[in-house]
């Protein structure tokens, strides 16, 4: 087991590697202003150096005059030493930016996980044990729609329906109007307040897919032989549902729910973006679209490196979950 | 049920054809081929066939609509809106104006005197040395002279404008002009012509009229434009009833309507004219004529609608025909040949499954904003890279597939044939995952459209002049079109919704379809 884990990081460490280097040849094929206005900017400052000596001070400071592995070498040498750089957009250090958004899209992303567990999940039991009925028919369907539900018209639905016509809640922001009045139980509902429609999306654009798998598998539990044999000896059905076939879908929902669990920390950037919720979603949306490359950079790195501690958590788990699965 | 017959790939037929073949008769039995069978399957799932109608009517109403609808993807329509324009200003006088004599002179502090003078009601005063005097000559207006008689001015409040274009009134017939209004008499004689006046102050030369005498100022903002003596008569009239708006006919027979609205801060009227202006047709409500009305561009909305579904549709075949094909070429090599060449294809699925691709694609359509890309090659970049960051799940799954196909016995068939490599993968072992592959394309193209929609809403994926249901939509983002205008942005959220639905319906539909293992 060990040998396999240390296998597993190894060969993450190699992806993340070359991950890295094809997004950051592309960041550096991407026109970017921003050097040449700084430089500008400073050369125009009293008795300070001409354009041509920051400009060369600066791209060497950004490890820009380098080739670009070379560049990347230089990188990838400071990230790994803790040395993120600052964001050209938010003028702070990108860890600090960070720092400042990403618990509130981690805790947007627990509440969500929580709720999409406790729908989907029972939603997708009750399909799979009714199939072919009504209810079958309603939740697949439902679960479909969920998946090819365009975020951005949903949200706009949403703000058109509580926002605009009923008034319940702001159209934009995480704190209304009279936020510093309050007292703080009151900004803490205030700001709860702001949450509710951002979550709602997440939450029913994320049920679909889950409540799909959770289908399938105990679909695929329920026709197995030893259902049948729990059936023929006489188990109650409640017994063989809930006991027997609903362990055994345990062992794909852990693995995928436990391979989702570093996604928590990813932000989501339309819901975000829409909502104007400063998250880490929001906050690396801007930087992006205006070409802020070392905190895009950071922000990229940091999905990839989610990405790849999410696999590795699931083959893990599935390996540990499941005792008919060991790896050699 | 007729399951168990189905799965021997035969139906029954008709009951009164069964008695007429003996029991061993292969007319007895209908063979349906697999094809067939899926077909069959297939329809018998209501749902994934009111999604292949959906699709059905998506792709006539953007293909067909779009040849039938009477107007182009980016025709702008115009509609005449009434502006209120500032026409003309007007003032009532309540200080003394001065007209200057030929050769003399008058300066303010003169002039400031002469009021004071005409308060206390002096008939002289002095200034300088010198003795002006101060002869009333009727109803606020006075004459100011030197002692030896000359003239040197005038004072007065009502006005004496010219009624004819550019023609200036001279001194000597403000002053007659002036003393005749005054003391209400029908003619005076000014640098030797006769004129006559009427108690509104026209001034007449042999019946024609050359001025107007009123106690209002009125005149044009715009310097082109001459106001005729009848519209200023009638609106001194309207001004005097306090009147808020008012119409005038002018000498062509035009009808205006003026809107008057009097600034008490600095003591005047601004009269607005109500002049027809052609604008774009924007945010029109559904009519007859745009049955759902017109977008910010003032374009008709269905007709963008159209267009846009082909966009969105085309893109989304293409993207996904991309990624199929790098898919089934990558998956089907490393399946084949497993060991290093299968590891190392894997490697490279895995690097790109780990890019953040929604990101990577904002970026790139910020990047291509930032060096103003044609719209049209900006739409073939975004095919490209959403088509090659798409390819790798094709081919973990085809791969997936071919691995377990590779060690069944037709593929030792094949190798003991001696059919070549290429040909034992493309044409024995692909066509073996085909419905895999169909069922993963259905799925794919609904994806794609999601995915180009969005990028569109962000404004980072097609871009005007085209249309597409994403960038619709994207002006929703303007909080008045969210509140106000729900055919700017249903219409279009509602097909996208409705086309990925039914792409992802069908899709399922027919994984069921060619999988009579589930459908038990």
């Amino acid at each position: 087991m060990r040998k396999f884990i240390v296998k597993r990081l190894l060969l993450s460490v190699v992806i993340f590697f070359f991950v890295m280097l094809i997004i950051y040849a592309l960041m550096r094929c991407l026109p970017s202003s921003y050097i040449e206005n700084v430089a500008r900017a400073k050369s125009q400052l009293p008795g300070s150096k001409s354009y041509d000596e920051w400009m060369a001070q600066l791209t060497a400071m950004y490890n820009m005059d380098k080739g670009i592995f070379a560049g990347y070498i230089a990188w990838l040498g400071e990230f790994f030493t803790g040395n993120f750089g600052d964001s050209w957009k938010y003028t702070v250090p990108v860890i600090q930016k960070f720092n400042e958004t990403v618990w509130l899209s981690f805790i947007m992303g627990v509440i969500t996980m929580f709720f999409e567990l406790i729908i989907a999940i029972p939603l997708g039991i009750i399909a799979a044990t009714k199939q072919y009925s009504k209810t079958d028919y309603t939740i697949s369907v439902l679960a479909l729609a969920f998946i090819s539900l365009p975020t951005f018209f949903f949200i706009a639905l949403l703000k058109l329906v509580f926002c605009v016509r009923l008034g319940w809640f702001d159209l934009f922001g995480l704190i209304g109007r009279t936020h510093e009045q309050l007292s703080s139980w009151g900004k803490f509902l205030d700001m709860a307040d702001h949450l509710v429609l951002p979550l709602v999306t997440l939450v029913i654009i994320s049920i679909g897919g889950l409540m799909r798998y959770t289908r399938t598998n105990m679909l695929e539990v329920l026709n197995a032989d030893y259902i049948r044999t729990a059936r023929a000896k006489g188990v109650s059905e409640h017994n063989v549902i809930y006991h027997h076939a609903f362990r055994n879908t345990l062992i794909p929902l852990v693995t995928i729910v436990g391979g989702s669990l570093p996604g928590l920390f990813s932000g989501a950037l339309f819901t975000e973006t829409m909502f104007a919720i400063p998250g880490i979603g929001y906050a690396s949306y801007h930087a992006m679209v205006e070409g802020d490359i070392p905190f895009s950079m950071f922000y990229l790195a940091f999905l990839a490196i989610l990405t790849l501690l999410g696999n590795l958590i699931a083959d893990i788990l599935y390996a540990v979950v499941d005792p008919r699965v060991r790896i050699a | 049920m007729s399951d168990n017959l189905e799965n021997k790939n035969t139906a029954v037929a008709p009951s009164e054809e069964k008695q007429q073949y003996s029991l061993n008769d292969d007319r007895r039995v209908k063979v349906l081929s697999p094809g067939a069978m899926v077909a069959k399957r297939f329809f018998r799932n209501r749902v994934a066939v009111v999604g292949l109608a959906i699709l059905a009517f998506m792709f006539i109403f953007s293909f067909v609509g779009g040849l039938l609808t009477p107007y182009e993807e980016d025709q702008q329509f115009y509609r005449i809106d009434v502006f209120n324009k500032e026409y003309a200003g007007a003032v009532k006088n309540v200080d003394f104006r001065y007209a200057i004599a030929d050769g003399q002179e008058m300066g303010s502090p003169v002039q400031a005197k002469v009021v004071l003078a005409t308060q206390t009601g002096d008939t002289s005063f002095t200034y300088r040395d010198v003795t002006y005097t101060v002869t009333k000559e009727g109803e606020d207006f006075y004459s100011i002279g030197l002692t030896d008689g000359t003239m040197i001015g005038l004072a007065y409040k009502d006005i004496v404008a010219s009624s004819v274009q550019g023609v200036k009134n001279t001194f000597d017939f403000t002053y007659n002009a002036l003393k005749a209004y005054t003391n209400e008499e029908s003619s005076f004689t000014a640098d030797g012509t006769d004129y006559t006046i009427d108690e509104d102050g026209v001034v007449s030369k042999g019946g024609e009229e050359v001025a107007f005498i009123s106690r209002y100022v009125v005149q044009p903002i715009s310097k082109d434009v001459f106001l005729t003596r009848s519209f200023q008569e009638e609106l001194v009239a309207e001004l005097e009833k306090g009147a808020k708006e008012f119409t005038f006919t002018d000498e062509n027979g035009e009808t205006h309507d003026y809107t008057v609205e009097y600034k008490a801060d600095v003591k005047n009227w601004i009269i607005r004219q109500g002049t027809d202006t052609r604008v774009y047709d924007t945010y029109s409500a559904p009519s007859a004529k745009h049955w759902l009305g017109t977008d910010r561009n003032g374009m008709d909305m269905l007709t963008r609608l159209m267009y846009g579904g082909r966009v969105s549709l085309v893109i989304g075949f293409i993207v996904e025909a991309i990624a199929t094909f790098l898919g089934i070429i990558m998956g089907g090599i490393a399946g084949y040949f497993g060991k290093w060449v299968d590891n190392l294809i894997m490697r490279i699925v895995d690097i790109f499954y780990c890019i953040p691709s929604m990101p990577i694609i904002i970026i790139l359509g910020a990047a291509m904003d930032a060096m103003s890309v044609d719209p049209t090659l900006r739409m073939v970049y975004l095919m490209l890279i959403l088509g090659f960051l798409g390819w790798p799940s094709m081919a973990r799954m085809i791969r997936g597939q071919i691995l377990s196909l590779r060690e069944q016995e037709f593929m030792t068939a094949t190798e003991a044939g001696g059919i070549s490599v290429s040909r034992r993968i493309f044409k024995h072992l692909v066509p073996n995952v085909i419905p895999q592959i169909i069922v993963s394309v259905t799925m794919g193209v609904g994806g794609a459209i999601l995915t180009e929609a969005s990028l569109s809403f962000l404004g980072l994926g097609v871009k005007f002049p085209f249309a597409s249901w994403g960038n619709i939509i994207n002006d929703v983002n303007n909080t008045y079109v969210l509140q106000h205008f729900w055919f700017i942005w249903i219409p279009a959220g509602t097909l996208l919704l409705l086309t990925v639905l039914a792409f992802n319906l069908v899709g399922d539909g027919l994984r069921d379809a060619f999988d009579p293992k589930m459908k038990r």
